[in-house]
């Protein structure tokens, strides 16, 4: 965190200094090891296996909050006895089907419920998916309860003994041959998290991205999410799981998402031939309990905010506008399209995939086979250059005169050159305004898109085609300013916040919004962003002006609430846990929820309160039910829908490790990992395999604090490119001497995808693991290079394979295994030679 | 030091740079480099652990150290990685400021020491003088460049760039006296937390630069940060040895005359 996000560590070392304890669980020795009380050097790709100690040693220890976890966890329920777990079946899950390479996710559901999901969205979890099955909403629940419980947690299918049987193989040994963490070591953290946990004390987990990126990574953070639920720390100050994204508002970008399977807020994306009209998706992603008993609402509210007027109860307020999946389009099924010629034109807004990508190698050829090619930055980044001078240029795969992409370049406003809004990992919207114009050409994401669909309108006009509806219908009336006529920023932020339609009066938050075309809001979770017709983002009023909690800085999502879940904070009658974690509560005589934050939870709830029957959405939650998404107002140890890879998580190795898998030798890397088997992506041989050898070294991908991602914003900066001028290779003493590595001299490193070259630096920061009884070593490099640029130099990313995690898509990048050479990698031609030869000697 | 200012001088303002609350992010060296002006100088892979600046210059006001340490933990042999933020350090005696010829160097109304770009005519005189090896002559243009402690921006009341910038508050900037005692404290709170290496460097007006005006906590010997331990303002002495050089002067001259005397009577 130091050494990626240094502003807000500052937090973590303010904490530090009042007397917190920091335990940093990393392959590398960072910036943040370097402050930590403690630093926990784990291999890569085994964070499961060191999470699931911890839930092991809280389990077998009785170090769970006994209180907590009985009345808000679902560790009473009692699942299907059909399931079988991986205990039963050698790793494996019930309902693994050979032949679709997927899970039969029915044996998972709670006892005496319908399976989750209908044969129809089965499939599609076969194919692919997470997210759009939507499960995660909630699984389908009666009023809102599990039909069979066992409050006594006695009963063995119950959760409760489920989590503990399929743990207990999660030992300190397995820990220590799995992740090379020492025992002493790890009962030190374990200690550290359960001293400092409970009704009197709280304890954080942040991650980063690199937590996501493995073909476990949803996994990792469900891992994460148990170990917290047991210990009573979520919803509760100075608790919870912090994301810390890649960038400034990535969260944002999900919540408004640039993601193909979600709409705004979180709504599924629907599907072709299942949600066929407005009622079809509403009843399959409406649980009756819970807020996502509000889909409808919040689904004629976005679609009143892009169609306007022609959005009518008559057309389905012109639901039938909204594309439909047909499949699996992430981004590397799109990139792998564009290779085989079936995507003909890219946007490429903000990002640098040429650089920032698995196996950029491959979209870069992907690019090169399109029609058009559109790249909106801040610089000239390599996603806009490969046709003239990228890699394959030089080694002659691809010659500039055969490649017939149009590139269009845009160069983009900075945030200082614009007006809008930053989402952090808090769901904290901060605006920020323009400060100066942008220069030249320069114009901000906002100008493009608007003007974009302005001339693609009027080029429409005269068409009376049904396709052309979509935009032809949209409500595309932001008042613009300026001599560039940039359109208002903070006019979409309050169509994104919601108006009610009769007088586009500001609504005050999502309980206001309506399933009958009398309010439009682009985003429900956002709503309330412009309440009272103020940008609610940019107050900005000092922390020593208010309280602790700071409600009127900024503005957090959902109504301004800073922790979510916070009901949880009180105990099932509505007490605080403690004077020390004293947060939200119940006044029984205001008969109110109060405290330092919004309450997220009816006001007026009171904690006896019991749903009647019949009761729908977030009425059918009782008044000890905090968790106020889920259908079952609980906190989800066992997940019975939503997932594709499993209820729980199990560790399995990354798709390419240099070790065995000592938890279930049976099955080495996820079954359900996404796979694409092609001559333009092949795989190194993981362990066990033939050719093992010939890449024996695990390789790990990471960020450093003088560069930004994949470069776009720190390359070309003088003062940050004379900080870490040229990749550069992380290892220990022994791999340099094993290999004949010199200190500030060059290494090849080789995968199965091509070679690219570092400068070495030797350091003791690096360490060669112990696991299960074999010596491991790490390679450490730095992805943010690329040939365009100040610092410039080969990408680390063109190293590794397609290989995703099937609930999200994400690719691993942080775990993949290599080949490291001394001296400098052979150029033109002769690199595809020397990459041959390594296909060959590994078997390809 | 700033008597000379009258009703002009102000409180005496400096640096505390508490390494211990250091990550390295190297936001100090940028900041400073993006407000001063500085220009990028050299993208050099050093390898000296994560830092290529290498130390401070003409061109680098603010440098961060990287040391990392083999240190034996509790059960097993561990690492300690020490940053550490290095700056000029504006001693109460300044050897650069006295052996300046032109008066590009001065004392400036808040007790900082400054060079002025359009007087320094490049004599480089500074250089060796400093006993930290600060003052450096940039080749391009042939005058020295330092740390000015951001005296334009102390001129309208905000504090330097890299303190500014910095996100931990490794680097404290405020009235000098102040930041002493603070200091003092900051040692002993992590003399208690068992950081029995912590000490404070240069704080000590009784040093040999008569303490600094930027000053810092460090958690192991100065050495090992690359600083000198006992570092002595070589023109303390000037009187003294002026002194010193007379008294011998006279001496001489009393023996030469008394032998040119002698030397008559016997002649």
């Amino acid at each position: 965190m130091a050494e990626c996000h240094p502003v807000g560590f500052q937090w973590v070392m303010e904490a530090r200094e009042r007397g917190a304890t920091i335990i940093h669980v990393d392959p590398r020795f960072t910036r943040t090891s370097a402050v930590a009380d403690e630093h926990v050097p784990i291999r890569v790709g085994t964070d499961v296996a060191f999470l699931g100690g911890l839930i092991n040693h809280v389990l077998q220890g009785e170090h769970w909050f006994r209180e907590y976890v009985l009345a808000y966890t679902n560790a009473s329920t009692i699942v299907n006895e059909e399931y079988r777990d991986t205990e039963d079946l050698a790793g494996w899950f019930s309902g693994w089907d050979e032949e679709s390479g997927a899970y039969d996710v029915a044996s998972w559901s709670y006892e005496g419920m319908e399976p989750p999901a209908a044969a129809g969205k089965r499939e599609q979890a076969a194919q692919s998916t997470g997210e759009q099955s939507h499960g995660a909403h909630g699984a389908e629940l009666q009023d809102g309860e599990p039909p069979a419980t066992d409050a006594t947690l006695q009963h063995p299918r119950c959760v409760f003994q489920v989590l503990k049987r399929h743990f207990a193989r999660y030992t300190p040994e397995m820990v220590e041959r799995t992740c090379g963490i020492g025992q002493d070591q790890f009962a030190r953290v374990a200690d550290a998290l359960v001293r400092n946990s409970g009704r009197e004390r709280t304890s954080a987990f942040v991650y980063s991205v690199g937590w996501t990126h493995h073909t476990t990574g949803t996994q990792y953070i469900r891992s994460a999410s148990i170990l917290q639920l047991l210990l009573g720390n979520i919803g509760r100050p100075g608790g919870g799981i912090m994301a810390l994204r890649g960038h400034a508002s990535i969260q944002g970008s999900t919540d408004i998402p640039t993601l193909y399977n979600i709409l705004p807020g979180y709504l599924p994306m629907p599907h072709a031939g299942q949600d066929t009209s407005l009622d079809a998706y509403v009843e399959t992603n409406t649980p009756p309990g819970g807020y996502w008993g509000r889909t409808r609402e919040y689904t004629v509210s976005l679609l009143k905010a892009w169609w306007g007027d022609a959005a009518t109860p008559e057309n389905d307020f012109c639901f039938d506008l909204i594309p439909k999946l047909t499949g699996d389009h992430s981004i590397y099924p799109t990139v792998m399209g564009m290779r085989d010629g079936s995507v003909e034109g890219f946007f490429v807004m903000g990002e640098n995939p040429t650089v920032g990508s698995a196996n950029a190698k491959l979209h870069r050829l992907g690019m090169a086979n399109l029609k058009w090619l559109v790249v909106r930055d801040l610089q000239m980044v390599e996603s806009a250059t490969f046709w003239k001078d990228g890699p394959e240029i030089e080694t002659g795969e691809l010659r500039t005169q055969d490649i017939e992409t149009e590139v269009f370049y845009l160069p983009g406003a900075a945030h200082t050159e614009k007006d809008g809004s930053f989402t952090n990992t808090q769901r904290l919207l901060q605006w920020h305004h323009k400060a100066v114009e942008p220069p030249g050409d320069c114009r901000s994401e906002l100008h493009f898109m608007f003007h974009l669909i302005a001339r693609i309108r009027s080029k429409l006009e005269a068409s009376t085609e049904a396709r052309d509806r979509a935009i032809l219908d949209l409500k595309w009336d932001y008042p613009t300013h300026g001599p560039t006529t940039e359109p208002s920023a903070e006019a979409v932020l309050k169509e994104i916040s919601g108006y009610t339609t009769a007088d586009g009066a500001a609504i005050s938050g999502y309980t206001e919004l309506k399933g009958d075309g009398s309010t439009a809001s682009g985003c429900w979770i956002y709503c309330g962003t412009y309440a009272d017709e103020v940008n609610q983002a940019a107050r900005r009023k000092p922390g020593r002006e208010q309280t602790w909690v700071a409600p009127e800085w900024g503005w957090a999502w959902p109504m301004n609430r800073r922790i979510l879940y916070n009901r949880a904070s009180a105990d099932p009658e509505g007490r605080p846990w403690s004077e020390r974690k004293r947060y939200v509560f119940w006044d029984a005589e205001k008969e109110t929820w109060t405290g330092a934050d919004v309450p997220d939870f009816q006001a007026d709830k009171a904690p006896d309160y019991v749903p009647e029957e019949g009761a729908q959405a977030e009425m059918a939650l009782r008044g000890d039910e905090p968790f106020v998404m889920q259908a079952d107002g609980k906190g989800w140890l066992y997940v019975p829908s939503g997932l594709v890879d499993g209820p729980l998580p199990a560790h399995y190795e990354p798709h390419e490790s240099p070790a065995r898998n000592p938890l279930y030798p049976e099955v080495q890397a996820s079954p359900t990992r996404q796979r694409f088997e092609r001559e333009d992506n092949l795989y190194n041989p993981t362990w066990g395999e033939p050719g093992a050898d010939v890449f024996p070294f695990a390789l790990m991908t990471y960020r450093i604090a003088e560069h930004h991602t994949a470069g776009g914003m720190s390359r070309w900066l003088p003062y940050l490119s004379e900080l870490a001028p040229e990749p550069f290779v992380e290892i220990s003493p022994e791999l340099a001497a094993l290999r004949g590595l010199e200190h500030r001299g060059w290494a090849t490193i080789v995968s199965m995808r091509t070679a690219i070259e570092a400068r070495v630096l030797v350091t003791d920061r690096m360490r060669p693991q112990t696991i299960d009884g074999r010596e491991v070593h790490t390679v450490g490099l730095p992805y943010h290079w690329g040939p365009n640029g100040l610092s410039t130099g080969d990408s680390a990313n063109d190293l590794l394979p397609i290989v995703l995690d099937r609930n999200v898509h994400i690719s691993e990048f942080k775990a993949a295994t290599c080949d490291v050479q001394p001296g400098r990698r052979p150029v033109g031609p002769a690199l595809l030679d020397y990459v041959q030869d390594y296909r060959r000697r590994a078997g390809a | 030091m700033t008597v000379t200012y009258g009703e002009e001088a102000r409180e005496r303002v400096g640096f505390f740079t508490d390494t211990s609350l250091c990550i390295g992010c190297k936001a100090c060296e940028v900041a400073c480099k993006e407000w001063n002006a500085v220009p990028e100088d050299g993208l050099d892979f050093m390898g000296l652990s994560m830092d290529n600046t290498g130390g401070l210059g003409a061109d680098t006001w603010r440098h961060v150290a990287f040391v990392e340490q083999r240190v034996q933990l509790e059960d097993v042999e561990g690492l300690r990685w020490l940053m550490s933020s290095d700056v000029c350090k504006h001693c109460t005696h300044a050897a650069c400021l006295d052996v300046c010829p032109t008066g590009s160097l001065f004392r400036t109304e808040f007790g900082t020491v400054v060079v002025q770009e359009d007087i320094c005519n490049g004599c480089g005189y500074c250089v060796p003088a400093c006993p930290f090896g600060v003052l450096d002559k940039r080749e391009e243009d042939g005058r020295v460049w330092k740390c000015t402690l951001c005296y334009d921006r102390l001129r309208d009341d905000q504090e330097p760039a890299c303190a500014k910038a910095c996100p931990t508050d490794s680097i404290q900037f405020g009235p000098l006296e102040v930041l002493r005692v603070h200091a003092k404290g900051r040692v002993e709170e992590l003399h208690e937390r068992g950081q029995d290496g912590a000490r404070l460097y240069l704080d000590s007006p009784d040093d040999g630069v008569g303490g600094a005006g930027a000053f810092f906590l460090l958690l192991d010997e100065p050495e090992v940060y690359g600083l000198p331990p006992d570092p002595v303002d070589c023109t303390r002495d000037l009187g003294e040895s002026w002194r010193a050089a007379g008294a011998a002067a006279v001496t001489l001259a009393a023996v030469v005359a008394g032998a040119v005397l002698v030397g008559r009577r016997f002649a």
